[in-house]
């Protein structure tokens, strides 16, 4: 057995981001924490029919997609223009030099 | 912009972060564009989980629960009154539930539809708790689970498995180990596991 005494951390920054963005929509008032924790169930329920969840990257990945899902229901974010962003995003990664912060164009705006 | 084949091409620009990183800051970036999320808030939350809380909180709660009678009358009585009172309540409004192990009964907590978790007093929960193996198992053969956790229970002793919600958390009250007689409440803290407070583990001597 490890440390029993170890404390938990995020495995990767965006795990991180994930969980804080469910979080503070849900303490904005956005939606329920049950409202997320049922659509959340019910994707990792669905996903572990096919394999098994090892509670990792999988869980998170389970996460993200259980979260773009609601927001759809939801209204809160559209698909076409989460996709949009994320492509920007891409972009800016891929032509900011390396070492300077990454920011999106203005023209990215939504 | 023209993606070279050459060896270290990745030089040349900002490391480009894995595929859900992109999706996860779209969602951010269009979210508070839009008002329904403030990005302050989100690195609040973030210290705050990963800074501010963690098991040693819920040790602490154990520890004093162990050495003053009336702070534990308290805690079985009205458990979500007596933690907000430390300000030890969870930020999603849910109640927590305070099980005490006994020498006949073993508690131990689980979350069958996701990963609820007492977080303001464990802090992040670890894999196994999110896995499947252990969501599905622990509720249909519970003393197998917890001798891999390398836990065997006396045959006397009968396990519960508490099936957390949105709504309730559980916090397993494990039983004080003989050999802590006259700590203080941080020496006595420091035997506080964090799988003891979910019934995967037993308290155990610091190393």
């Amino acid at each position: 057995m490890s440390d029993p005494h170890e404390v938990t951390r995020f495995d990767e920054p965006w795990h991180a981001q994930l969980f804080a963005l469910t979080v503070a929509l849900s303490e904005a008032g956005r939606f329920s924490w049950p409202d997320w924790t049922e659509a959340f169930g019910a994707t990792l329920a669905r996903h572990g029919l096919s394999r098994e969840l090892d509670g990792g990257a999988d869980y998170y990945a389970a996460w993200l997609e259980a979260l773009e899902g609601l927001l759809a229901r939801l209204d809160l974010a559209e698909p076409g223009k989460v996709e949009a962003l994320r492509n920007a995003w891409e972009a800016a990664y891929l032509s900011t030099p390396h070492g300077k912060p990454v920011h999106l164009a203005d023209e990215d705006a939504a | 912009m023209p993606h070279d084949s050459h060896d270290h091409d990745h030089d040349a620009h900002a490391l480009l972060p894995p595929d859900p990183a992109l999706w996860v800051k779209a969602l951010e970036t269009l979210l508070s564009r839009k008002g329904y999320v403030d990005p302050a808030a989100m690195d609040a939350i973030l210290e705050f989980y990963e800074e501010k809380i963690g098991p040693r909180i819920g040790a602490r709660v154990v520890a004093r629960a162990w050495s003053d009678p009336d702070y534990r009358a308290a805690l079985q009585a009205d458990p979500t009154a007596t933690l907000a009172a430390d300000g030890l309540l969870g930020r999603q409004g849910e109640h927590v539930v305070v099980v005490e192990n006994t020498p006949e009964v073993h508690n131990v907590v689980v979350c069958t539809l996701c990963s609820c978790y007492p977080w303001p007093l464990l802090g992040i929960p670890p894999s196994w708790y999110k896995s499947d193996a252990y969501r599905a198992r622990v509720v249909r053969e519970p003393r197998k689970v917890l001798a891999e956790f390398g836990l065997e229970l006396p045959e006397g002793q009968s396990v519960r498995v508490w099936d957390s919600t949105a709504e309730i958390r559980y916090l397993v009250l494990p039983m004080r180990p003989s050999g802590t007689e006259g700590l203080g409440a941080e020496a006595l803290a420091a035997w506080v596991t964090r799988n003891s407070m979910i019934g995967t583990g037993l308290p155990e001597r610091p190393a």
